[in-house]
């Protein structure tokens, strides 16, 4: 088992670099350089752009670049072309306001998508299941900007509650209690919104993963021995049907960064998707780079988290693993 | 799919034996259509599909070789008129007026014709679709064909496989849309970036899967039987393995072209999307959500239109899943 975290370990330090190179060479071999941003901005003298290229490196080689990137991000003192901010404090600061609605996202998803999808199997080709299969579909196929504007619209127009941004403004000065619920109110739109998508795909691979399950022999034999329907679903059937579930696990970490860009834009919800968006905006190399590379390092510990985890929960593989040990 | 290519169906039922008037074999699309027939919603979708196609092919038709909608024309006078009104201002020119005198989605902020966007925004939201998932699986089948054909050849020190495999594994690990607004929004606006970049980033999961194709097909018997009659390479990839590999291709790019159709969108919205002149879909929609109020059909036409071409796509790719897999046949 330890020669096993080990070989994945060292594999997927090798991906990271493979990946860190390949994503600062995509970012500065594309035309377009930082101080191209406002060329027409009469206060930026050449002295000035020479001296902010001088301050980060451009006129070196590109390899030079990826070293000074390199020593700068493990050392914490890289800093933002925008602001002179350092850029890890920036990300930290943005991931704590991401956060909430990431595992208010995940949480929807996880306890929405299971009981769907097994009713959808169990009911299999009933109106149920039909109707689902179609909302499923229907919700992956609407771009998710559009359906937000009519909720919001909706939301607005029927509970007169606000729903953009963190908080409603001005605020600071209500009781506790009321600045609570108005965070919740910011918060459950945008999670459900951003749920939504991940749900229908979500409950549409439980359905079929239950479907594989209750075909098989020990279900069969639990139904012959008269347990009830219950727990032959949610005891025999459901608990072999979650195993392909735990490396899901590890596809969930990265969808911290990427899968949010464009609903934190709907929302004006301030978290890294967001930060990420201004950075391409304001082409901020050191802030793109290092969110795209924390997400290659989230998807790897992602992967790494699901093989570990599947090791654990599969029998099968544990005892292979040790036969090779 | 795995399956060697011998008679299907009844054929080969026992009590079909007649002698030599058998009927003749069921061929395997024959079969996967009666299959795909059975799912009513796919053939719905299937059918909007066939629309959507004569919509873009006469949109690019109408709007740029014999222009009768003409989405370019800017008729102030008369912008952000309801649907189905008559073009009557007295300040716009005859020759500008629509075909038949009639806005049949209306206009927007700037008195275009939308029916004529959308009729031009169809043939360029399509083709980015189908451009960028050409680009996505031409790279998929040739390098997950590569590391499943050719994937115990040596470069050196690693094999063909794993140095694929693990550039695949490396793409995989960056937020694809992320990557795409990324590139899309440090490259000059084009439209042509804007499908290349989209196929660039789509290819991954193709490749994992042609290359497990292949790496089953190799050892089927139809295609030892082809290697031991020294048919050369070339033969038994493309004549013997490819078609057998096919299928879930297929599906993959029916879904593809919806995934980037909505990618399309994603980008409008956020503003680094096909620029205008062109009209797509997706940037009719971005640029209607600011008339909500004033104009909403300029915010739902596009969108349900996004909605339904995207629908009929994945209920297809659903369908021809379904059709398409020998596992399911049998049912």
């Amino acid at each position: 088992m330890r020669a096993f975290i080990l070989r994945n370990v060292l594999q997927r330090l090798l991906l990271l670099f493979v990946v860190s190179i390949l994503a600062h060479a995509v970012i500065h071999l594309a035309p377009g350089e930082p101080n191209a941003v406002d060329p027409s901005n009469p206060r930026m003298k050449p002295e000035d752009i020479a001296k902010i290229r001088a301050a980060f490196h451009l006129d070196e080689p590109l390899y030079a670049q990826y070293v000074w990137w390199m020593r700068d991000l493990l050392s914490g003192e890289l800093k933002s072309f925008k602001d002179s901010q350092p850029v890890l404090g920036k990300i930290w600061r943005r991931f704590l306001n991401s956060l909430p609605l990431f595992v208010c996202a995940t949480l929807l998803v996880w306890t929405l998508a299971f009981p769907t999808g097994i009713q959808a199997a169990v009911h299999r080709g009933a109106v149920y299941d039909r109707a689902t299969t179609l909302a499923a579909y229907a919700l992956i196929s609407v771009p998710g900007f559009f359906l937000s504007y009519l909720v919001i619209l909706w939301v607005v127009n029927t509970f007169g509650v606000p729903v953009i941004g963190l908080k409603t403004f001005g605020m600071e000065r209500a009781a506790p209690l009321f600045q609570t619920m108005d965070r919740i109110w910011h918060l459950v739109i945008p999670s459900l919104m951003s749920a939504l998508g991940g749900m229908a795909i979500l409950s549409r691979y439980v359905r079929s993963q239950m479907l594989e399950v209750i075909g098989q022999d020990y279900v069969r034999t639990a139904r012959a021995k008269g347990a009830a329907e219950d727990t032959v679903i949610y005891r025999h059937a459901l608990r072999n049907a979650l195993l392909p579930f735990v490396t899901m696990f590890g596809f969930l970490l990265p969808g911290l960064i990427g899968g949010s860009v464009i609903f934190e834009q709907i929302f004006a919800w301030p978290g890294l998707g967001r930060l990420g968006y201004e950075a391409i905006l304001a082409r901020d190399f050191p802030v793109i780079l290092t969110l795209n590379f924390m997400a290659a390092a989230l998807t790897l510990a992602g992967t790494f988290l699901s093989d570990v985890l599947y090791a654990v929960v599969d029998p099968r593989i544990r005892t292979g693993l040790q036969g090779d040990a | 799919m795995r399956q060697p290519p011998m008679p299907r169906g009844h054929a080969g039922a026992p009590g079909a034996r007649r002698g030599d008037d058998l009927p003749p074999p069921e061929t395997l699309w024959r079969e996967s259509w009666r299959l795909f027939k059975r799912d009513r919603l796919a053939v719905l979708g299937a059918c909007v599909l066939a629309l959507l196609l004569v919509a873009a092919l006469s949109g690019k038709a109408l709007t740029e070789w014999v222009v009768v909608f003409d989405p370019a024309v800017v008729r102030l006078p008369e912008k952000f008129l309801p649907p189905l009104s008559f073009s009557s201002n007295a300040a716009v020119p005859p020759h500008d007026r629509p075909f038949g005198g009639v806005y049949l989605l209306g206009t927007d902020e700037l008195g275009r014709d939308v029916f004529a966007r959308m009729l031009q925004g169809s043939f360029v939201s399509l083709s980015i679709g189908f451009i960028a998932v050409g680009i996505a699986l031409a790279l998929g089948v040739v390098l997950g064909g590569l590391s499943g054909f050719y994937g115990n050849v040596k470069l050196g020190v690693v094999t063909v496989d794993t140095l694929i495999m693990r550039f695949t594994d490396v793409m995989l690990c960056f937020p694809t849309f992320f990557l795409i607004l990324t590139v899309v929004a440090l490259l000059p606006p084009s439209i042509y970036n804007i499908m290349v970049v989209i196929g660039l980033t789509g290819w991954m999961g193709t490749a994992r899967f042609v290359r497990a194709e292949f790496l089953a097909l190799r050892k089927q018997d139809f295609v030892l039987a082809a290697t031991a009659i020294g048919a050369p390479d070339r033969r038994v990839i493309f004549s013997h393995m490819v078609p057998n590999a096919m299928a879930p291709v297929l599906v993959s790019a029916t879904i593809g072209v919806a995934t980037a159709i909505l990618t399309e969108s994603g980008l409008s919205f956020l503003g680094f999307g096909v620029q205008p002149p062109f009209a797509t879909w997706g940037n009719i929609l971005a640029d209607g959500k600011g008339f909500i109020f004033d104009a909403p059909w300029l915010f739902f036409i596009p969108g349900f239109a996004i909605v339904m071409v995207v629908l009929a796509f994945n209920l297809v790719g659903e369908g021809l899943r379904e059709s398409l897999n020998p596992k399911l046949r049998k049912r």
